[in-house]
């Protein structure tokens, strides 16, 4: 494989590429939008028995599940054919921060402090997985979308509600990394 | 086979959250602490072409694949779903430095660990069709 596959791509060309995703989105009829899967998925589990929310006719949703077995592809395509061992490179100043709240210098794309077998099956790496996943499955849904239904799609069609929604995104954010990171490292 | 396209921009996605490190927790702690442009370059390429695609389709009208005129449909408006909802994901954005999307190809990835995150994601979507009636919207 050439370098320039293997190395990290750029943000430009990454940029661009994940645009041309929503436009063949739109023009196939469809949009962009991956956290309906979550609600595609509960409904196609039977949820809409008990709960309204849920009770839709999931069978239109199909596409974007294909889109989700595509994309769960496309990540075992990228780590069998076009990536290296070479190491994560991040921000120094990051390295730093992180390393004062225990975390070693990456050596791989992730942490292996939270995504490690030995990490997740302790009391306290399981639960944060957990809540980590509660919080986005729930915050996603209760704003109507998550980063590539609003930040992406949401902010090209200019809207403000999107906008609030990403501004929450980031408030979000900064609570845990500034507030509580430092209670939970 | 009509699905096909779909399963080929799902491919195209994966490989993009992967190789340009999306998926990787370190780009999101990277992006929340305003240590790296990475992830800004990225969201910012991709809505400022969205922003002119868009435009360019209203303004001429343009049709989609099966004929029919592309329609844009506005977000319900509301202050409160948005920021107490995007708050919320937010938070879970950081701590486990996935949203959906990337949960997945992580998943595809290898880091098999996220699947108690994506399987924790159905539960909180769950969570919030069972109580979304009682919650400010």
């Amino acid at each position: 494989m050439p370098d320039f596959i293997t190395q990290t791509w750029p943000w430009w060309i990454s940029g661009t590429l994940i645009a041309g995703i929503m436009f063949f989105l739109i023009y196939f009829g469809q949009s962009f939008g991956f956290s309906s899967n979550l609600r595609t998925i509960c409904s196609a589990a039977g949820c809409g028995k008990k709960v309204k929310f849920f009770d839709f006719n999931w069978k239109s949703q199909l596409w974007n599940i294909i889109f989700l077995i595509g994309a769960m592809m496309g990540g075992l395509i990228a780590h069998q054919f076009f990536s290296t061992d070479a190491p994560m490179v991040i921000s120094e100043n990051t390295i730093r921060d992180l390393e004062s709240l225990g975390f070693a210098k990456p050596t791989s794309v992730q942490p292996k402090e939270l995504f490690s077998f030995e990490a997740a099956f302790t009391l306290k790496g399981f639960l944060l997985l957990a809540i980590g996943g509660l919080l986005v499955g729930f915050g996603s849904r209760y704003a109507g979308g998550c980063t590539s239904g609003h930040a992406i799609s949401g902010l090209s069609n200019l809207q403000l509600p999107s906008l609030i929604a990403v501004i929450g995104f980031f408030i979000g954010g900064l609570v845990m990394t500034f507030l509580i990171f430092p209670l939970i490292f | 086979m009509k699905f096909i396209k779909f399963l080929i921009l799902g491919i195209v996605f994966g490989i993009v959250m992967a190789k340009s490190e999306v998926m990787s927790w370190y780009r999101i702690q990277e992006m929340f602490r305003f240590q790296s442009f990475h992830m800004y370059g990225i969201i910012g390429t991709a809505v400022t072409l969205g922003v002119i695609g868009v435009g360019l389709i209203k303004k001429f009208n343009i049709r989609d694949f099966h004929g029919n005129p592309i329609k844009f449909f506005p977000k319900e408006k509301s202050t409160a779903r948005y920021l107490i909802g995007g708050t919320l994901f937010g938070l879970g954005w950081a701590l486990s430095g996935a949203c959906p999307g990337p949960m997945i190809v992580n998943i595809g990835y290898g880091f098999l660990t996220m699947i108690i995150v994506f399987f924790f994601a159905l539960v909180g979507t769950f969570l919030y069709g069972l109580i979304k009636d009682k919650l400010p919207h």
